[in-house]
């Protein structure tokens, strides 16, 4: 019978499921400390939307994310490109790429609060996540060019510029967006992790530390939850930017 | 006068030139035949600088002043059918994809994307980008695969009044019948029969 059930309509009823075993779970446990149930923690979230400081706490966290992800982005493309123009480059950047992969990130967190203000700790772990992921694709993006294409550029005199513009950019463009995908998930909780461990003013993860200091369980389940919103409608609107981006050009 | 000097070029253990000379005609359509793997792409190549021979040296044309025309289309994903000849067009010249489309019977096509057309189209396609690219010299590599006979003639009459000479690589035997000469080879390594 589910088969015959629209997508949209499977998920609200998986939520559904998962939602009656939450409740279940709640009402076997029955400690508000322990597992709040659902409704305990949609009251909660509701109480806490009635206040200005939450829409500025999760705004802010939201700009902290996007701004990693920014710079992750950025300077994990320009390394790659680097990487991919030389191979002293390479040999130079590749171990340390792989090192910020290996590195738990708690041991980020902590070496970088030494170094900077609290507010841009979490900033600069989101680019430190999303850096590795991006560089990774990219590279292996511009190394899967079709060596005859760019050979073709070569006997019809391309310049570098037209070259990347017509041949390695859309080679590039899938892996890419995939790193973007990808990576959007790991700024948003190393992010939030960050925030957690050097509390920043008007944070997310900050607000989730103080639910572990006064035992506020519903607490901490209304701000996660505002994280997984937060996490899936950026990420809802991220996909509808590359469908748009593949409708433009269908290869 | 463009010249091939003792031209010698290996991949690994496979000698496909050995001391090979050739002096090009200055005009017309040239045609080069021979058995598959003779060395016949690879002097097209040569002639473009995209092999560069172990000794000898090419005289009387640069790289920069050919325009090759490879064995497989490669055409660019993603481009539609007029911006591949515009791609390699300067801007000043873009007027004249609508003469290039016309020679490849590809009027009304403009918006296609490489996916989308047939084998014979994307050839013709690939063979007009190669002349729109300019040059002069062109180097067409197997030009005529898939597209129709009287296309070929018609095509083949579009070269010879191109008015610089075009070096191609063909096994048709009509295609060997309306050159305007016709060079044969064995190999490899690369000989000149006639």
């Amino acid at each position: 019978m589910i088969s015959t059930m629209s997508p949209k309509l499977r998920t609200a009823a998986a939520i559904v499921f998962w939602l009656a075993v939450w409740q279940v779970a709640a009402v076997q446990i029955d400690s508000v400390l322990f597992l709040p149930a659902p409704l305990t923690v949609a009251q909660r979230l509701g109480q806490l939307a009635q206040t200005a400081p939450f829409w500025h706490t999760a705004l802010l966290s939201l700009c902290r994310v996007l701004l990693g992800m920014l710079w992750g982005t950025v300077l994990g493309s320009a390394l790659a490109v680097l990487s991919c123009i030389s191979r002293w480059l390479d040999a130079i950047l590749s171990p340390a790429v792989r090192v910020i992969r290996a590195t738990p990130v708690a041991s980020f967190i902590l070496l970088v609060f030494l170094w900077t203000d609290r507010d841009q700790v979490p900033v600069i772990i989101a680019a430190l996540m999303v850096l590795p992921v991006v560089w990774g694709n990219v590279v292996r993006g511009i190394r899967e060019c079709d060596p005859k294409l760019l050979e073709l550029a070569k006997a019809y005199r391309f310049s570098r510029f037209k070259t990347a513009r017509l041949i390695i950019l859309p080679c590039v463009r899938p892996y890419f967006l995939s790193a973007l995908t990808t990576s959007m998930g790991l700024a948003w909780k190393s992010g939030v992790a960050a925030e957690a461990l050097v509390w920043p003013k008007l944070a997310i993860g900050t607000q989730i530390y103080n639910t572990k200091l006064y035992l506020e369980t519903a607490d901490l389940f209304a701000w996660t939850l505002v994280v997984i919103v937060l996490s899936l409608l950026l990420e809802k609107l991220f996909s509808s930017f590359t469908r748009h981006l593949e409708r433009r050009t269908v290869l | 006068m463009i010249r091939l000097e003792h031209i010698t070029l290996s991949f690994g253990e496979k000698h496909v030139l050995e001391d090979f000379s050739l002096t090009l005609p200055e005009t017309g359509v040239t045609v080069l035949s021979g058995p598959s793997g003779c060395g016949k792409t690879t002097l097209l190549r040569i002639l473009a600088g995209l092999e560069l021979p172990e000794r000898g040296r090419v005289t009387g044309i640069s790289p920069e002043q050919t325009a090759i025309l490879f064995q497989e289309d490669r055409l660019l994903p993603g481009r539609t059918v007029l911006q591949q000849l515009t791609d390699v067009m300067d801007k000043s010249h873009h007027q004249e994809a609508a003469r290039w489309l016309e020679l490849a019977e590809l009027t009304g096509e403009e918006s296609i994307l490489p996916h989308q057309l047939s084998g014979g189209m994307g050839r013709r396609l690939a063979l007009v980008r190669a002349l729109a690219l300019g040059g002069e010299l062109y180097l067409l590599d197997e030009p005529f695969t898939g597209i129709d006979l009287p296309r070929r003639h018609r095509l083949m009459a579009a070269l010879k009044r191109l008015g610089k000479p075009v070096v191609l690589v063909s096994h048709e035997p009509e295609i060997l019948d309306l050159a305007d000469h016709v060079i044969s080879f064995s190999g490899p390594p690369l000989t000149t029969v006639k």
